[in-house]
């Protein structure tokens, strides 16, 4: 019943650094090209998992390793990734995802969503965001009304 | 049927019925077999069966002929329908059906309304988009029935519901020859505007399947397969006895992870409508037989409730009875767009008045709009800061608020040290030797600050007038629940001290119900009056006001008197009770007159 389908090798860019367990687990990822945004930069995402995954989405966002570590992760900037690593993309609400997706295709949904990004900003109302909220990713009511990025 | 024939014939209007008719009589020409029983008398129904669109129109434009055997031996009702016709008949035929009103008036013809009447097929569920409240063009004909600040309406139990839609879904399902179950999903697609829906899938039936997440494929008979070297997508298993399921989608997974899904989706997410096939960016939607032949039965009744609630949710005229348990909705035609010019307030079985166009408890006289506004006021912190400008200065300088407790006209400000005179609040080095007695009033700084500080004041004033009352009103009105509630001890004592029967205590319970009413449109007169601009139409709404306030306290306070000396009130209390009856009924008419003809003038818009 339970399998993350990553017997193959991850595609290019994605790597795991952490899958000893199966409530969490952490995959490093970078973009493939060139956009002056993420050139050289390694990004850390951090999976949780429900006892109800595959059928329900896992909780998926970035974590931050502060630059005077080793391995150096900061929040990648983005309009749909507040800068407490939370990401605002339909695919990971209930409503977006589908039993199909692996931590394999969220990685590379969120490296293309990287990839495809122009803009050096945060979300609207980033700040306040970052401040008030206690709740967790899979609470929040996003509202998904920006398909250009 | 939604309620029984006698309480029809009391609740709904000619005009509404005879626009039921139409449509019933519309569908039957549309269908074949579906409806075929209900229509005894119809001659249109002798007309050939037909489903495609272009037939429809030829019957529709037929129907426009003039009734041949229309108005013998029926009641009064009857020449309204004809003088409707009569316009209507001058209506250019609408052939897309883009228009409402085309479509309502070409169908109501008299014969169509002889037709349907007792008839099972009344289709009370369909007027959907097309029903404009009755009360636009066709006030008088209301005005006879109703009083004007009534609306039609009906309740509906959940088996009511349930029906509603079966018998819509049936009918859609043989115009257009599809399942059931492919049906209800394109019913729920197009929100139960039945007319579209059909067009929209007459000329381009491909597309609406589509969106409406049904695919073009042909339904086959759901059942589970196993398939030879099959893997779930999902869970990764495999195995030749696997037992899989797709829709017509091709989507396969085995039942196990289908299950798993559904479950999920109804019993967390609250999902039922628009469940999609669990495959990644398919949108087919999971029919009623698939998710039949995969969950349990629990599981089935948590769906259709579901299913109920989104069918309610998708009418907008119906509304779920926001009492607390109450399991009843309520139907009632009136559209938002109606909710400037009329307050719906209507009834529901459990016996709690609502408005439905904003399902808040009785509200009237005062429209949706301003019971919102006037709740927002009194919630938020305006009042507040109208208190705060009303009572107290800024500093000139760094604008701290002070409030003056007492000493001189000589202020320094604690915080930035500005010495300023408080009565004009001009820089106090300006004063001179004229110290603690400010004669500067014509300095411009002074004045300014002044007079907003007396428009803070008379604003402030003005609100709390009107606050007050309502307020006063709603403290009133639960104390004298309170009292309802010991009422009944008291209609016992009374009976047992005075010797009454249980009968003729029931005045008080009488007394009581009006009391609260009229407390509750009390109330509202209030917040509505805040908005209303000072004009003769006010004056007299204020003296209905002031009539139905005495009555009403001198009826309180009848109420309130010892038991013993009740029974000798009684022929008062129930003089009092009727005319404070009497008294709402000419306020709230005469408010809902204004309303509706757009009288009023406001303070604010809206």
């Amino acid at each position: 019943m339970f399998a993350t389908k990553l017997e193959r090798p991850p595609p290019p860019g994605i790597t795991i650094v952490k899958s000893d367990n199966l409530e969490e687990w952490q995959m490093d990822i970078q973009v493939l090209d060139s956009n002056p945004l993420y050139l050289n930069q390694i990004y850390r995402l951090k999976f949780t998992f429900s006892n109800k995954y595959p059928i329900e989405p896992p909780e998926v966002q970035f974590i931050e390793l502060a630059p005077t570590t080793e391995t150096p992760r900061p929040i990648p900037i983005h309009p749909h990734i507040y800068s407490n690593g939370i990401i605002c993309l339909d695919l990971l609400s209930s409503a977006g995802w589908s039993p199909v997706q692996t931590v394999e295709s969220v990685c590379m949904s969120i490296q293309s969503m990287l990839t495809a990004n122009s803009r050096d900003e945060r979300p609207p109302g980033d700040k306040d965001f970052v401040s008030y909220n206690r709740r967790r990713p899979r609470d929040i009511n996003f509202f998904y009304d920006d398909d250009n990025v | 049927m939604l309620e029984p024939p006698a309480s029809d014939a009391f609740t709904t209007p000619p005009l509404t019925r005879k626009r039921k008719a139409a449509e019933a009589t519309l569908v039957h020409n549309e269908t074949t077999a579906a409806t075929e029983a209900s229509v005894a008398l119809s001659p249109a129904a002798t007309g050939t069966p037909a489903s495609g669109n272009s037939t429809r129109k030829k019957l529709r434009s037929a129907e426009q002929d003039p009734g041949t055997d229309s108005t013998s031996g029926i009641s009064g009702s009857f020449s309204v329908p004809a003088r409707t016709k009569s316009t209507d008949l001058n209506t250019p035929v609408s052939t897309t059906m883009e228009s409402d009103e085309d479509f309502m008036s070409i169908g109501s013809s008299p014969d169509d309304f002889l037709d349907t009447q007792g008839s099972d097929v009344e289709s009370l569920d369909d007027f959907g988009d097309d029903f404009d409240g009755g009360f636009s063009k066709d006030k008088d004909i209301i005005a006879t029935k109703r009083k004007p600040y009534e609306v039609e309406s009906s309740v509906l139990s959940p088996e009511d519901i349930r029906q509603q839609q079966n018998v819509q879904i049936n009918e859609v399902s043989s115009i257009l020859k599809l399942p059931p179950e492919s049906s209800a999903i394109l019913l729920r697609y197009g929100r139960w505007n039945r007319e579209k829906l059909i067009d929209s899938y007459m000329d381009h039936p491909e597309t609406t399947l589509e969106e409406a997440g049904l695919g073009a494929n042909t339904q086959v008979n759901p059942r589970t397969e196993k398939i030879p070297g099959f893997v779930c997508d999902i869970c990764c298993e495999d195995g030749d006895d696997l037992e899989t399921y797709a829709m017509r989608c091709g989507h396969r997974f085995c039942v196990d992870c289908y299950r798993h899904y559904l479950r999920q989706k109804i019993r967390e997410e609250g999902e039922a409508a628009r469940i999609e096939c669990p495959g990644d960016t398919c949108n087919i939607i999971v029919d009623s037989k698939s998710l039949g032949l995969l969950v349990t039965d629990d599981l089935k009744d948590r769906y259709n409730a579901l299913l109920m609630r989104t069918y309610v949710d998708d009418r907008d005229n119906i509304k779920w009875c926001p009492a607390p348990n109450c399991e009843y909705a309520v139907e009632c035609p009136v559209k938002q767009r109606d909710l400037r010019r009329i307050v719906p307030t209507v009834q529901c079985d459990c016996k709690h008045y609502f408005c439905f166009g904003c399902t808040l408890s009785d509200h009237q006289p005062a429209p949706c709009v301003l019971v919102k506004m006037w709740l927002q006021k009194c919630e938020d912190d305006s009042e507040t800061a109208n208190w705060i400008s009303a009572n107290t200065k800024e500093c000139p300088r760094c604008h701290s608020t002070i409030e003056k407790n007492g000493g001189c006209n000589h202020m320094t400000c604690r915080k930035c040290k500005h010495e300023f005179c408080w009565m004009c609040m001009g820089l106090w080095s300006e004063h001179g030797t004229s110290w603690y007695n400010c004669n500067r009033y014509e300095e411009k700084s002074g004045s300014e600050a002044r007079t907003e500080q007396a428009k803070s004041r008379a604003s402030l004033e003005r609100y709390l007038h009107y606050y007050n009352r309502y307020a006063n009103h709603e403290q009133s009105a639960k104390l004298d629940k309170d009292l309802y509630l010991k009422t009944e001890k008291k209609m016992t004592s009374l009976q047992s001290q005075s010797g009454l029967s249980w009968i003729e205590v029931q005045f008080l319970d009488t007394a009581s119900q009006a009391l609260q009413q009229c407390r509750q449109t009390l109330k509202w007169t209030y917040a509505f009056a805040y908005y209303l601009a000072r004009n003769n139409l006010t004056e007299i709404f204020e003296d209905n006001q002031k009539d139905l306030e005495m009555a009403v306290e001198s009826l309180s306070e009848m109420f309130e008197k010892p038991v013993p000396e009740l029974a000798n009130l009684k022929v008062d209390i129930l003089d009092k009770t009727a005319y404070c009856n009497k008294r709402r009924v000419i306020l709230l008419s005469d408010t809902a007159e204004n309303l509706k003809n757009g009288e009023w003038t406001f303070n604010v818009d809206w």
